[in-house]
């Protein structure tokens, strides 16, 4: 039923066509946490695989940053409603990570795990293929703390709450784990284009 | 509540007609929306997703906090004009009491507080950020006399301080809640308020003045705003994970 009087501004065609439903377009790059940003010292990072409880392989952040890195541009898409186009990332792809350390993935799901004690589930499938990546620099300079650096997850085709930021490692899980927000109401697979905002969204 | 049981068992996500009740103008940039709907009862920091609808089909949505109280007859949100805004320019130029649109929630898990969680509570907002922080003043005047409950609160000036009137009057019974209001462009209002901008040394010195060990804190405002008094907190020796934080980033409120 229309609201009387709402008129509303449209976007463009162009821009229309990148936004999923109910989102709109912004210039600037709004930062969501859970809590303050941590102080992640490079000193002592360390980016870890898990099979559940067994290390698969660590990385110190030299070690890290001598991987093969790939870069992506594109749309990211938060839940709270705002879209960003043409972000510009560079990172290690999860292929190329899963490649050097020689893992086969024990299991389809994974828990992305962060410094802040953050964490949100996402499929294996959808972070091969070219689809995602562990990003340390954004649009050309390493990523600002704020935006999940030295290290955050990117999978821009999900909601961007799963894009973890301050990333401590990928840990394969048995089952669909929910994380973080996943437990807090948000749904568990967070397709921006079907808009899978919440727990009980399609 | 007189929603009734069916409408409190429906889920969150389910899209819900609200009526406009009363307007009342807070500040020079908010008014408050009293709205008639039957959501289920929501949690002090939960928000609701609002959705307007134009002739042709078009819809936009917002997320708005929760000013009300759990347990309010009427959901009060507090909406701040944008300029260059969408959905805030309509509640403000065109909407009127009787007008209807669609909302639903409440949402959210994590920003949120009630009295079973007890404190010492502290909250801090900038400017329309204080909207959520006040649900949970409001819970805990009603239901939570015993926890002490400082609210810290930036606006631009004294005239920008929403919920002004109520929060003096609820600082008045001294009764465990603490106000200090912090203006950053503008005189402030009373002799323990500050004309200044809330940094660390000011934390510091208000924290200090309270007296109390906050068991968790919130702090709502704009992505630097927050940012900032995040980092103030926990160098003022608070534990990250007591902070819980929302902010409002981008345009289009």
């Amino acid at each position: 039923m229309p609201t009387r009087g709402f008129s509303g501004r449209r976007p463009s065609a162009p821009v229309a066509k990148r936004l999923p439903p109910g989102q709109y377009e912004t210039d600037d790059f709004p930062v969501l946490a859970m809590g303050p940003t941590p102080d992640v010292d490079l000193a002592t990072w360390r980016f870890t695989l898990h099979d559940g409880p067994r290390p698969l392989a660590s990385y110190s952040w030299d070690e890290f940053e001598a991987l093969p890195k790939t870069r992506w541009r594109g749309d990211i898409h938060c839940v709270t409603k705002w879209s960003k186009f043409d972000t510009e990332w560079e990172g290690v792809g999860i292929d190329d990570l899963f490649a050097a350390a020689g893992v086969t993935p024990p299991t389809p799901y994974l828990l992305a795990r962060s410094y802040d004690g953050y964490d949100t589930n996402v499929p294996v499938a959808d972070l091969v293929g070219g689809r995602a990546m562990v990003a340390t620099r954004y649009a050309g300079a390493p990523l600002p703390a704020e935006h999940g650096g030295p290290a955050r997850l990117l999978v821009p085709h999900l909601y961007f709450w799963k894009s973890a930021k301050w990333l401590q490692g990928l840990r394969f899980t048995a089952r669909d784990e929910a994380g973080f927000w996943e437990l807090r109401g948000y749904h568990i697979y967070g397709d921006p284009w079907r808009e899978q905002r919440y727990t009980d969204d399609p | 509540m007189s929603s009734g049981a069916a409408a409190a068992a429906a889920p969150a996500t389910v899209w819900h007609e609200a009526t406009i009740e009363r307007i009342v103008r807070q500040t020079p940039r908010v008014k408050s929306f009293f709205l008639r709907t039957a959501l289920r009862p929501h949690i002090a920091g939960q928000h609701v997703d609002v959705r307007l609808t134009a002739e042709d089909g078009y819809q936009a949505q917002r997320a708005y906090s929760i000013a009300s109280a759990p347990g309010a007859v009427r959901l009060e949100l507090a909406i701040e004009e944008l300029e260059e805004g969408e959905v805030s320019p309509y509640f403000h130029e065109v909407a009127r009491e009787g007008d209807t649109f669609e909302v639903r929630g409440p949402l959210g898990g994590h920003f949120i507080w009630g009295a079973n969680d007890g404190g010492p509570l502290l909250l801090v907002g900038g400017g329309s950020g204080v909207a959520p922080l006040m649900a949970m003043v409001r819970e805990r005047d009603h239901l939570a006399r015993d926890v002490p409950l400082l609210l810290v609160y930036s606006s631009r000036t004294w005239e920008d301080v929403i919920f002004r009137d109520e929060l003096l009057r609820l600082h008045d019974k001294r009764d465990g809640f603490d106000l200090v209001l912090v203006t950053t462009r503008g005189p402030r209002g009373r002799e323990h308020d500050h004309e200044r901008r809330l940094d660390i040394p000011l934390l510091g010195q208000i924290l200090a003045a309270w007296g109390h060990e906050p068991r968790h804190a919130y702090i709502c405002g704009a992505d630097a705003f927050v940012e900032s008094v995040a980092r103030a907190l926990v160098q003022g020796g608070i534990e990250a994970a007591k902070i819980r934080t929302e902010r409002y980033g981008g345009p289009g409120k």
